[in-house]
């Protein structure tokens, strides 16, 4: 039976560009160049890995990419898709603008049923709003187990298991399918894009769904019905001018003469 | 005054330092009931006393080891039935955040990750968030349901405050879900006998230009002198000098210590996102182009094999 991976993705503000705020405290996209979160490359990559594992053993394996965000997200989904992913589905509505991440969450879990799934496989993290808390929303949402955080992940009959290092300990973890799992960026570096991969994934099927596909009311996610609220954002202030010299052979010493003026020795 | 919920974070019954930060900022809106889980949890009630906890929740059993973060998830929604509170704190480690998020989702309530300060506000708790890389400082609160918030290291110094800390047998029947992730091994991290990096006052990392496993000594000298974690980029990680555990970064560890030293680090944004707001940042670089150097408070362009180990022999002689 073939094994069916849904993968959540996330488009972002590039990291390296100017992001800030629009007028209303969400995130301004307008001005900032997007992508495919870094962190989910990871996660379509283990994706791959065990589908391709699943193949050789002459199983087979289907994998899902899915997305919530606006008509630009899809660019995210065509690099999944160029790296090997087999569909996609982008559910994109108008309502959803400002949508929180319990809203994501309860978005992404109603589209990940109506896709049918036996593993999801997030990323560690979004590297816009950095909270880290989605596979184990998800994980409570859908009911199956969350195995999250991993740096190496493995399935084989109907198991899933991973190994999570913890900041006091190193952690083998073990589950039955369906389940919900995270990887790290230490799972395994992403593959490039091949030009044949991009050349197929134009012609590979992105779905897309709206909010009454999924029977969300509007009222329940978007910028009203988040649980949270922004009440201000500020540009930090830019740090004052340091001083910086040059070592001519004295650098380590001027450097503790700094260190103890402001009591660090 | 209404009662605030803490998720006591503990090795052994050994309080960990972020959750007697997060005792004092609980103390600013309401009065603090810990709830301390798993092997230990009664020996925190002394020290979760002492830093302002009015009454400690304490439940034993195997699941909370043998299962991954459900078994707790279950105990904290017991809990907050049982106190009702009027906001529920945990520290910002992987663990504290995924029992945050999933508790959110049953209770119904909005969830905060990561704040950095916290205080009361008229329409409930307001959470100070550091985000864009730290570019921007952002005011929160949660407009439904009870606020379910993680705060990072560093965010509060500890003050002590004695209350009753008064313990209490919690009550937990868990969740069918609660069995669902088994934890079939784990190995303790070996102590490196160094302070905890996301909790070091002071920390000092180490980049692409220590070149190598080799040379990290030098940057861990510099690190013993002064008391401090040793870091590291993610060039450094990546190439296999130094652990995962220890990077800092965007996909690693966010640091806020009062100084931060960085040695042969060009400081690229993603390491950026991970230090910024230390208090005092000092950086030592060849490279006198580096972008480290527009965030320094004082910054060495030399070569760090010259500059750390003189550093390192300054500060041993004038500690005496």
């Amino acid at each position: 039976m073939s094994l069916r991976i849904v993968v959540c993705v996330k488009y972002v503000p590039d990291a390296t560009g100017d992001r800030h705020f629009a007028e209303d405290l969400t995130v301004d996209r307008d001005d900032v160049d997007g992508l495919l979160s870094e962190l989910d490359e990871y996660a379509v990559e283990q994706a791959l890995q065990i589908a391709e594992e699943r193949q050789r053993a002459g199983d087979d394996a289907e994998i899902t990419v899915l997305t919530v965000g606006p008509e630009d997200a899809k660019d995210a989904l065509r690099k999944a898709l160029s790296m090997g992913a087999d569909k996609a589905v982008h559910v994109e509505d108008e309502d959803l603008h400002g949508t929180d991440a319990l809203g994501t969450s309860l978005v992404l879990a109603r589209a990940i049923e109506k896709t049918g799934y036996d593993l999801v496989v997030c990323g560690m993290a979004s590297t816009d709003g950095t909270m880290g808390v989605l596979a184990a929303m998800l994980a409570e949402r859908l009911g199956v187990p969350q195995v999250s955080l991993l740096s190496e992940v493995s399935v084989e009959d109907g198991t899933v298991t991973g190994r999570r290092d913890g900041d006091t300990a190193t952690e083998q973890l073990q589950a039955r399918l369906p389940a919900v799992v995270s990887v790290t960026d230490q799972s395994g570096e992403a593959r490039y894009p091949s030009f044949k991969g991009i050349m197929a994934a134009k012609k590979k099927p992105v779905a897309s769904w709206d909010l009454s596909d999924l029977d969300i009311e509007a009222e329940d996610v978007g910028l009203e019905g988040a649980w949270t609220a922004v009440e201000g954002a500020t540009e930090r202030p830019a740090r004052t001018a340091g001083t910086i010299v040059k070592d001519e052979g004295e650098g380590g010493k001027q450097l503790a003469a700094f260190l103890a003026e402001r009591k660090f020795i | 005054m209404a009662e605030v919920l803490v998720f006591v974070d503990h090795v052994d019954g050994a309080v960990r330092k972020p959750t007697l930060e997060l005792l004092t900022l609980a103390r600013r809106i309401g009065e603090p009931v810990a709830v301390s889980l798993g092997s230990g949890a009664e020996n925190t009630a002394p020290a979760l006393a002492e830093h302002g906890a009015v009454r400690v929740l304490t439940a034993e059993a195997p699941e909370f080891a043998d299962y991954l973060v459900v078994p707790k998830v279950d105990a904290v929604q017991a809990a907050f039935e049982a106190v009702s509170p009027s906001a529920v704190l945990f520290p910002s480690s992987a663990e504290g955040k995924e029992i945050a998020a999933r508790l959110a989702v049953r209770i119904g309530s909005g969830i905060i990750t990561d704040a950095v300060d916290l205080e009361a506000g008229e329409e409930g708790p307001v959470a100070t968030q550091s985000v864009f890389a730290a570019a921007f400082t952002t005011r929160s609160r949660v407009s439904r349901g009870t606020p379910v918030i993680t705060v990072k290291p560093n965010s509060a110094a500890v003050e002590a405050a004695p209350a009753a800390g008064a313990v209490e047998a919690l009550e937990v029947s868990f969740s069918e879900k609660a069995t669902g992730t088994k934890v079939v091994a784990r190995t303790p991290r070996e102590s490196t006998g160094r302070p905890d990096l996301t909790e070091a006052a002071i920390v000092v990392s180490g980049g692409r230009g220590v070149g190598g496993a080799e040379n990290f000594p030098v940057v861990e000298a510099l690190a013993d002198s002064l008391g401090a974690a040793v870091g590291a980029s993610r060039a450094a990680v990546d190439a296999g000098w130094y652990p995962h555990t220890n990077q800092v970064g965007q996909t690693g560890k966010t640091v806020s210590p009062q100084l931060y030293i960085a040695a042969g680090i060009s400081g690229a944004i993603q390491h950026r996102a991970g230090m910024q707001t230390s208090k005092t940042i000092v950086a030592v670089n060849k490279d006198a182009e580096a972008p480290i150097f527009d965030l320094v408070d004082y910054g060495v362009v030399g070569d760090l094999f010259e500059v750390v180990p003189q550093l390192t022999e300054e500060v041993k002689t004038r500690k005496g």
